[in-house]
Parts: C-alpha cells; sequence; structure tokens
C-alpha cells in the first residue's frame, strides 16, 4: 500500500509544524499557490510505520551477503555514522566562517586530503566530486584543460577498454570528446598490438580500470603507460577496483596522471540505496593546477578553503557547495580506524577472500572466465553452458539465489562475458557466510539440472515475484495519479 | 534457429532489404537481432526526406536491457516510415519481416549493394558469431 | 585487524583450498617492480572510542552558532522519525535497488518520492534525483539544449545562485554550450521583464527562471515563462521545495508552465552539514521524459499480477547507451531522497505550508526589527520568501566577523558576487528561528553597526 492511500483529508501533525498565524496572505496574490500538493495526509506513527516496513522489504549490508561485483558491499561502519552525524558536524553552514566555525571540519577534510596522496601516490587531492561518476567527469576535464592550456586542441579522441564501465565513455563524451574502444585479449588483458595501432596525434589520453572490470590485475600497464605517454596523453585511473590493490600497488607508481576514488565502495561509505558517493580526484604533478575546488589549505593560522582566486587555472566548481562532506567524515573516521596496518589488510583479505570463493565454485562446477588468472578482489564465472542445457540463464540464477537469502552478484556485466556472474565477496565475510554462499550457488546449480523451472519462476519468497519490466517502460506509470 | 527468409537480403550488422518493385527498399532487422535485443520498448525512425549514406545510423530500437542503433544499408533517402512500430514497438519482436519494417528508401541511382548478403550467407554468418 | 572477520585457522584453511602457502602469492601477478615499498606515513590505528573523541574535540571547535544565513542552504527543523528511519540499515546499507525484488523499500519508496516531487512543482514526472541543485540545473540545460536543438546557448540571469552559475558552466562548456548572461535590475533585485526586449528572437535554447531568485526575490515567473515560450525557448524553473507550499509550481506558471524544474533538496530534511549530501530534483513534462538523465522507478506488476516497483527506462543510462546516454550519471542521492520522502510525509501538505508561512512572516519581522536601526535599509522594494538584502552605511565583512567572534552568523556578503551593490549583506530566517533569537540578532546586530560607524569616524 502506497503513503498515498493512508491519507485523510484533513489529518496534519501539529507536533512536527510551526505554529503560525495566517501566512498566505502575505505573499501576493499573483504569485500564490492555488491548490496544495499531494502530499499524504498521515499521522506520525503511520509514517513511521510505513517507512519501518518499506525498509524490511530490501536486502542491504546489514541483513545480507551482497557480493555484488564492481559495488564493493563491505560492512559500513556504525561508528563512522555516529560520528558524522555530531550536531557541531551536522548544524554547521556551508558558508560559515572557516575561521571561526570551521577549523574541525577542514582539519578532518585536510588530513582526508593528504591520507588519500599518500594510498594512492598522487600528488594532489581534490575531495569535492559527489560520486564515482563526478569524479571521472573531473578527471577527464582536467586532462581537457591541460592540452587546451598547450594549444593542444588536435586531442580529439579518449582512449576506452571495451570492457570498461559504461560511466567511462558517457564522461567522455560530457567532456566533449570522441570515444574510441580499445578490444580485450583473450587472457583478459588490454590489446597491446591494437592499443598502438589506435594512438596517435589525436590521442588526449585513456580511461583504464586496473584491475579491471574482468576480475584481473592489467599485468602490462607499464607498457601501457609508456605507450600513451609517448603519444602525449594521459591516463586516468578509474578506482573502481581500488579495494583490489589498497596498500600493495598505487595508481601513481603504475604510471596514472589522474584518479578518481569511490568512497563508498573502497572507504565504507554508505550506499544508501544509490548514493550519495563521493568520488574524491587525484592527480600528478602536470594536472595539479587543474583541480576542482574547493580545496582544503593549511597555513599557520589554520584551515582555509583554497577556491578559484587561489586556484585560477582549476576546472571550476561542481556542486554548490564543498561536495558531500558528511560522506567525506565517513571516510575520513574509516581511514583513522584502518590506520596503517589495516589500510594495508583491505586488498590482501578481499583477494584471499575472492580467491578462496572462486575456488570453491570451481569445485562445484562453475565455470570461470579466465579460469588460468588469479582473481583480484572480484572474479567472474559464466552460465552460458548452463543456459544452454537447462534454460536457465544467469538473470534465473541471480533470482533463485535471492529466495536462499543472498543478494545476486552483479550479472550480465560486463558484457564481453556472456551469461555472467561479477562475484565480490570484500573482506568483511566471514568464511562461513563463504562457505554457504558456495552452498547455496551448488543448490541452485543442482535446481537448474532437475528442475529448471523453479529458477525460471524465481523469486518466490520475496515481497513480489518476477516484475513484469516490459510493462514498466511500455505503460510507462511513474508518478501516482490515485 | 532464426529465420531468414530467402527472398531478402542482409548486412552483417544484422538489418534486412526487401526490394520493391516501385524501386524503393524496405529495411528491418533480422529475426535473430530482434531476439538478442528481446521485448522492444521503443523505436525512434528517421524523419521522411532525410538523406541517408550507407552506414548512416538512422534508427535506434530499444529494449529493456538493451539500446541499439541501426544502420541504412544504402544511400538514398527516407521515402516512408512504419509509424505503426513506433506505436507498437513488439511489432518488431512478432514479425520482424513483416508488420515490423521499420523505414522505406528511394536507394540512390548506382547506390553499391555489393556489401549485401544473400540469406545463405547471412545463415553463415550468424553460424560464426555463435 | 579493523572490520576483518578472519582467524588465523580460517586463514589457513582457505590458503590451503586455494593451494598457496600465503596470502602475498595471490599478487603475484602484480610485476614485483610496481609494488609499494613506501608505506607512507599514515597515522595509526585508532579505535571507536579513541576517534570518537577526536571527532567530539573537532565537532565542538566548529560551535553551534546562531545561525541567519541561507544563500541556498536553509536551516529547518527535522522531525526526529527522519534520520531514525533513513538511518536503518535497510536503507543505509543497501545499494541500487537493481535486483528489483529484493529492493521494493527502497523502490517503492522512490515512487512515492517521484509523486510527491512531481505534484509539488507541478510537473508530469520526476526522476529519482541527482547530486545537487546546482548538478541538477547542470543537467537540465544539457537536456534543455538535445531537446530544443535550434541552439546551444541557454540565457541565465544573474539573479540565478552564483555558484550555479560556476557549476554549471563547468560541467557543460565542454560540450560547446554557452551561458548568456541576462542583467538583473539593482534597484529592485530581479528581471525586469521589460530589459528581455532584446533579446527576443534570439538564439536561445532555453531560458533559467529562478524563484525565489538568489536574493530572495520573487520573480515574474508568469511573464518571464510566457516570453520564453513566444520565443521558441525551453523554459527552466530552478525552485526552493519548501517556498513551493506557497508559491505557484513552475508547472502552471504562465499558463501551460515551464518544461522542466529542479531545485536543491536540502530543505527537505536535510541537515546542513556543511554543504552536503544534500540531494538535486529534476521534473520534466511528459514529452520530454526520454531527455530525462537519472534513475527513473517505475510501477509494475509481478508474475501474479500484484503491483511491484522497478528502475524503468533505463535504456537512457549508462551502464547500457554507454556514449549515447542522457549523462553518465549512476547513482542517484537515495539516502536522501529517503529521509526527503519521510520528510514530506511528515509535514504533509498543511504541514510544509506551516513551514513556509513562518519562514516568511519570521523574515518580514526580521526586516522589520533590523531597518528599524540607524543605517540599514532594505535594498531591494519587492516581494521576497524568506531572504532579504540589507543596504548597511558600514562595511560588511568587519561586521561579520565581529558578529561570529559573538556566535552569531548574521548573512551572507553580497560583496564578491555583486559587487555592484556595495555594502550588501542578505540574511535569511526560518521557523526554527523564536521571537527571543530575533530579538538577540537584532540587539547584537544594532551595537556591531553602531561601533563599526564609530570606529570609522
Amino acid at each position: 500500500m502506497l503513503i498515498f492511500e493512508q491519507s485523510r483529508s484533513g489529518r496534519t501533525n501539529p507536533t512536527q509544524a510551526p505554529r503560525i498565524d495566517e501566512a498566505r496572505h502575505a505573499v501576493p496574490q499573483r504569485f500564490r499557490r492555488r491548490q496544495r500538493p499531494l502530499l499524504p495526509e498521515v499521522s506520525e506513527m503511520q509514517a513511521v510505520r510505513h517507512y519501518t516496513r518499506l525498509s524490511q522489504q530490501n536486502y542491504s549490508i546489514d541483513t545480507h551477503f551482497y557480493p555484488l561485483g564492481s559495488c564493493t558491499m563491505k560492512y559500513n561502519p556504525r561508528g563512522c555514522h555516529a560520528l558524522a552525524a555530531l550536531p557541531g558536524f551536522l548544524g554547521r553552514h556551508p558558508h560559515a566562517p572557516e575561521q571561526t566555525h570551521g577549523q574541525g571540519v577542514l582539519a578532518c577534510l585536510f588530513e582526508l586530503q593528504e591520507i588519500l596522496k599518500q594510498v594512492t601516490g598522487m600528488r594532489g587531492v581534490s575531495l569535492t566530486p559527489m560520486a564515482g561518476a563526478q569524479g571521472e567527469f573531473a578527471g577527464v576535464a582536467m586532462i581537457r584543460a591541460y592540452h587546451r592550456e598547450r594549444g593542444d586542441g588536435e586531442r580529439r579522441e579518449l582512449l576506452v577498454p571495451d570492457a570498461a564501465h559504461g560511466t567511462n565513455p558517457a564522461t567522455a563524451i560530457m567532456c566533449g570528446y570522441d570515444v574510441r574502444e580499445i578490444p580485450t585479449d583473450s587472457a583478459g588483458d588490454v590489446d597491446i598490438e591494437a592499443l598502438r595501432r589506435s594512438v596517435g596525434p589525436r590521442t588526449a589520453g585513456i580511461m583504464l580500470t586496473n584491475p579491471s572490470t574482468l576480475g584481473v590485475f592489467e599485468r602490462r600497464i607499464r607498457e601501457i603507460a609508456d605507450i600513451i605517454h609517448s603519444a602525449g596523453g594521459l591516463l586516468y585511473y578509474d578506482g573502481a577496483n581500488l579495494n583490489a590493490i589498497l596498500g600493495k600497488v598505487r595508481p601513481g607508481d603504475m604510471g596514472f596522471d589522474v584518479i578518481h576514488l569511490n568512497l563508498h565502495k573502497t572507504f565504507a561509505t554508505p550506499h544508501g540505496g544509490g548514493g550519495p558517493g563521493a568520488g574524491p580526484v587525484g592527480v600528478g604533478e602536470r594536472l595539479l593546477p587543474f583541480l576542482p575546488v574547493p580545496m582544503v589549505g593549511r597555513k599557520e593560522e589554520g584551515y582555509y578553503w583554497l577556491t578559484e582566486q587561489e586556484r585560477p587555472r582549476s576546472i571550476g566548481r561542481l556542486s554548490a557547495h564543498m561536495g558531500n562532506v558528511g560522506i567525506l567524515l565517513r571516510a575520513y573516521i574509516y581511514t583513522r580506524m584502518l590506520g596503517a596496518e589495516g589500510m594495508e589488510r583491505i586488498a590482501e583479505f578481499a583477494t584471499l577472500n575472492a580467491n578462496y570463493l572462486m575456488v570453491r565454485l570451481a569445485q562445484s562446477g562453475f565455470e570461470m572466465a579466465f579460469p588460468e588468472r588469479l582473481a583480484s578482489h572480484e572474479f567472474i564465472l559464466t552460465l552460458k553452458r548452463e543456459a544452454k542445457q537447462t534454460g536457465a540463464n544467469a538473470m534465473d540464477f541471480a533470482k533463485r539465489l535471492l529466495d536462499y537469502g543472498y543478494h545476486a552478484p552483479t550479472i550480465y556485466f560486463p558484457l564481453l562475458v556472456p551469461e555472467c556472474f561479477l562475484i565480490e565477496p570484500t573482506e568483511t565475510e566471514d568464511k562461513a557466510t563463504l562457505d554457504r554462499f558456495a552452498e547455496a550457488m551448488s543448490a541452485v546449480l543442482c535446481e537448474a539440472r532437475t528442475s529448471p523451472e523453479l529458477l525460471k519462476q524465481a523469486p518466490c519468497t520475496l515481497p513480489v515475484k518476477r516484475l513484469d519490466d516490459v510493462k514498466a517502460v511500455r505503460e510507462l506509470d511513474v508518478v501516482w495519479k490515485g | 534457429m532464426s529465420n531468414i527468409p530467402e527472398e531478402l537480403q542482409y548486412t552483417r550488422s544484422h538489418e534486412w532489404i526487401r526490394q520493391n518493385e516501385d524501386g524503393t527498399v524496405s529495411v528491418g532487422i533480422t529475426d535473430h537481432a530482434q531476439d538478442l535485443l528481446g521485448d522492444m520498448v521503443f523505436v525512434e525512425l528517421p524523419e521522411p526526406g532525410r538523406q541517408l549514406v550507407a552506414g548512416d545510423e538512422c534508427v535506434v530500437v530499444e529494449s529493456v536491457k538493451a539500446a541499439s542503433d541501426v544502420y541504412s544499408p544504402l544511400t538514398g533517402e527516407v521515402v516512408d516510415i512504419n509509424e505503426a512500430v513506433v506505436e507498437g514497438p513488439e511489432l518488431i519482436n512478432q514479425d520482424p519481416y513483416g508488420e515490423g519494417w521499420l523505414f522505406r528508401l528511394q536507394p540512390q541511382e548506382g547506390a553499391e549493394r555489393e556489401e549485401l548478403m544473400s540469406a545463405g550467407a547471412y545463415q553463415e554468418l550468424l553460424e560464426f558469431e555463435t | 585487524m579493523p572490520f576483518i572477520p578472519h582467524t588465523a585457522d580460517e586463514i589457513r584453511e582457505m590458503l590451503a583450498v586455494i593451494g598457496v602457502q600465503e596470502v602475498e602469492e595471490l599478487f603475484a601477478e602484480i610485476p614485483s617492480a610496481l609494488r609499494s615499498r613506501d608505506r607512507g606515513e599514515l597515522p595509526p590505528a585508532l579505535n571507536e572510542m579513541e576517534i570518537g573523541r577526536l571527532m567530539r574535540e573537532r565537532a565542538s571547535q566548529d560551535g553551534q552558532p546562531l545561525c541567519f544565513i541561507g544563500a541556498g542552504a536553509y536551516e529547518h527543523h527535522i522531525p526526529a522519525a527522519v534520520w531514525e528511519i533513513a538511518a536503518r540499515g535497510e536503507f543505509y546499507s543497501a545499494y541500487t535497488p537493481y535486483q528489483a525484488e529484493a529492493s521494493q523499500g527502497t523502490l517503492q519508496l522512490l515512487y512515492e518520492f517521484q509523486t510527491m516531487m512531481a505534484s509539488l512543482t507541478g510537473m508530469d514526472i520526476s526522476n529519482a534525483s541527482l547530486y545537487d541543485g546546482a548538478s541538477a540545473l547542470a543537467e537540465a540545460v544539457l537536456m534543455a539544449v538535445r531537446i530544443n536543438r535550434k541552439s546551444k546557448r541557454i540565457l541565465v540571469p544573474a539573479t540565478l545562485h552564483p555558484a550555479y552559475r560556476q557549476v554549471v558552466h563547468t560541467i557543460v562548456h565542454n560540450q560547446g554550450i554557452e551561458l548568456v548572461e541576462l542583467p538583473y535590475c539593482t534597484d529592485c533585485g530581479h528581471i525586469v521583464p521589460d530589459s528581455l526586449q532584446r533579446f527576443s528572437g534570439g538564439d536561445f535554447a532555453a531560458l533559467v527562471i529562478p524563484q525565489p531568485n538568489f536574493f530572495g526575490v520573487l520573480e515574474e515567473v508568469d511573464t518571464l515563462a510566457e516570453w520564453a515560450r513566444a520565443n521558441d525557448m525551453l523554459a527552466i524553473g530552478v525552485v526552493n521545495p519548501t517556498a513551493l507550499a506557497l508559491l505557484s509550481p513552475p508547472g502552471e506558471w504562465g499558463g501551460p508552465g515551464v518544461d522542466i524544474a529542479c531545485g536543491e533538496g536540502q530543505p527537505l530534511g536535510m541537515p546542513l552539514a556543511s554543504g552536503g549530501p544534500y540531494f538535486g530534483f529534476l521534473c520534466c513534462r511528459q514529452s520530454h521524459v526520454r531527455q530525462m538523465p537519472g534513475r527513473i522507478v517505475g510501477r509494475t506488476v509481478d508474475s501474479d499480477g500484484k503491483p511491484g516497483y522497478t528502475l524503468t527506462l533505463q535504456a537512457r543510462e549508462q551502464h547500457i547507451r554507454r556514449s549515447k546516454a542522457t549523462s553518465n550519471i549512476c547513482t542517484n542521492q537515495g539516502l536522501m531522497t529517503t529521509a526527503a520522502t519521510i520528510y514530506m510525509a511528515l509535514l504533509g501538505p498543511a504541514g510544509l505550508e506551516r513551514v513556509a508561512g513562518r519562514c516568511h512572516l519570521a523574515t518580514r519581522r526580521l526586516l522589520e526589527r533590523l531597518t528599524a536601526i540607524e543605517g540599514v535599509k532594505p535594498l531591494f522594494d519587492r516581494p521576497f520568501f524568506h531572504e532579504v538584502v540589507l543596504a548597511l552605511d558600514v562595511p560588511v565583512q568587519p561586521l561579520l566577523d565581529r558578529l561570529a567572534r559573538q556566535q552569531l552568523l548574521a548573512g551572507f556578503n553580497l560583496q564578491k558576487d555583486y559587487p555592484e551593490l556595495g555594502s550588501a549583506l542578505m540574511v535569511c530566517c526560518t521557523e526554527t528561528k523564536s521571537d527571543a533569537d530575533l530579538e538577540q540578532f537584532a540587539t547584537l546586530f544594532g551595537a556591531a553597526v553602531d561601533d563599526l560607524r564609530r570606529s570609522r569616524c
């Protein structure tokens, strides 16, 4: 039932509304609203019960194992939330003067900039992008500003591997570039010969994820960096998979000129049902002047905002204020709880869990996409054979896993591997959970062979059965009409 | 198995071409292509009168989980479009070679047709691809 | 090890199953030359108690002053239930609802959110939110250029939030889109409809119309929207959602309304939090829905015919359309829209109207009180919502600095963004301010203005 269906005309919550004299007539009539909006008229308890019940219809990290590949669904520490929500932080206006009313939050942001510089090997960091995709935008816009400032206007093309996240080509277009796809070889690495043929005076740079979206480490990364750099291009690192290498190898040491990080992945800030995220960008020497503002600086009197005035070559602002500060604080608290040693353990245990689960599933008869490779923090299996033999495809497997109480892995991405599952357990899961998941996968495989209709009809234990997403588009209903 | 009518010609990008008696050609996407894309939910057709060069992106077809461009198989002018598929994109799934046609083209005189394939050649292409 | 559950025995068992001796072997594919030798100078780990102490110290450094700054971020009462529920793990730690059947909570809530926002703005369609108000406007501009292909120029009034203008420029200029400034009247603080004459018949894809504008002043939105339509431009409304409880919605401006409405969702239950996370909303006419960026939730049925919710029109989005997507955006501000939906449900239409009404009346009262002080005048004589600009006969910055030390944040200094206005201070008053707060403001403010004037003589 929708909240609107519980609404009764005239019901109000006086405790939540200010006392007031008649105000409507204070505004001249020609500006006035004539009809009240369709907001629900429910009691406080009705609203609380309704949304509490809705929450119970979600799978989440706090309730379920959530091995969604490429999304790094690790535990979001409650301490990070509680401490970022201290009244001094929540109540601070974005334009409150930083000298008298802001040294606390600016100190945290400054230190986070420094920590992220260290763990990525970059020279400068700006925290302001509000999501991974906005970080990508900032990164590519800096590449464009760099070439433009050098008068190098012929560089119109960004190279993007065919395995890349969809945001990469979409970002390149938003920044006014043409996209040139680079194929992947059979072992999952970038096809170096094709890359050599593709670079030239039109090359602005390349966008890479490493480990790639195929779940394997790009072994010839230094060679790729040399090819791009000698052609005059720059290297962009998509930080989607940084969890795999944190503390083991730094993007700056691999030769990248610019990176973005997803704090909601690697640094455990909440995914919140689809955001807010945070996508700080880091750069090497060449791109330092172009970082988006505001950033935080430090001088003797204390911390202060760096704006267009101090950084005139900046690509500019990406948000009305300073991005998702509350998310940045959560990430800062997390990095401080990890410390130097904890940081290095992340990649180790994310990788241990992924390789363990990969071997367990291979032993259960699942086919790995790259069986001869080590897993990074995630790996891909293909259900192509099962789909052909049983008629149950990756989607059906995914839906049936929901019945077993597991959020499904990422399906049908990357597009290069047919009927694929991209599985990322993260370091915060224990062995017993991985074992139970492997058993559930085996049970579903067994069902697929004996009674595939169970998969095709799944899920059957959730609030709704399989939803008709064709109808959802053909008979578009996105606003309740009553 | 995919349906591949003998009397049509095909492209590598899964369009079909029917030669009409009035000299125009009708264009659509093959049974194989509609099967790969799944349930169609949206079609965007070119404006009649638009001049196309062989290989131009001229139609967008969307299913719930995929979107694909359709390329003009020949150089020429769009003379007619199938409004019925805009209203009911599912026609492409139901009858890709009939009711689900997309547009008619008046090919330019001497338009290159060497790239077009026979039914047999298209069949071989599909076998190779899968 | 922080947040890692493995015991030594388990690690041994897992390595044995994989068939390696130690974890290090799992990194064999990374060329050794690249491996980090440098551990840097990261600080040692703190436990929750220790970091808690540090964070409390830092939070207390920022104080809890009495704040009358607005300028795009507004302090409102947030009912306790809003974040109690939004922060439940099932909302807080879920992700984008790709597996619809296991995400009905988030999906139904977003459908309710879309319905509320569409109704509040008077538009047909709402998406499930964007990052913030400024970036939502940037997306609206990109959308307008895709819909109205006649031009890549956008008419943007100088009364639009300066940071919004900067953000839109940053985001759209690489695609060759140009923002052309529409001047305003410095005496009355709004766009004088007559001044549009010289842009008539011009080559523009859209006109941006803020309501209220950055100064808090109400624009003649009906005339502006009509003018845009008559000149074959799209109209984009930028609105404050609280104000919409009192003010006519963009969907009705000038009769048929604007094409796209967007704005900052922060007033609907988001704490100020130094500027974020907030959320942007974006609404449009039905006919523009395929050009809309971002997540959209649709209602459908399951295999038993029971109603359910799912992400829809996904073929617009980057994960399917890649380089031809409507935007590179990949998420929404899910948690913030969760809070906003609960906020709007708790307030209801009457409650939100009271909030808006109280903001407006309190601002009038504050204005009366402050302009009774010598040397303080209203700069514009125009209808306003909950922000007003004051002309002072003393310089603004020293005044603000002095009052900040007295734990009063008295407003936003317009000097940097609008130097032509002279010594101008913008103050904002919301329902959170009691009569005693207004009195305290007026007293401290009056004394400070006096002192400053005297020290200059």
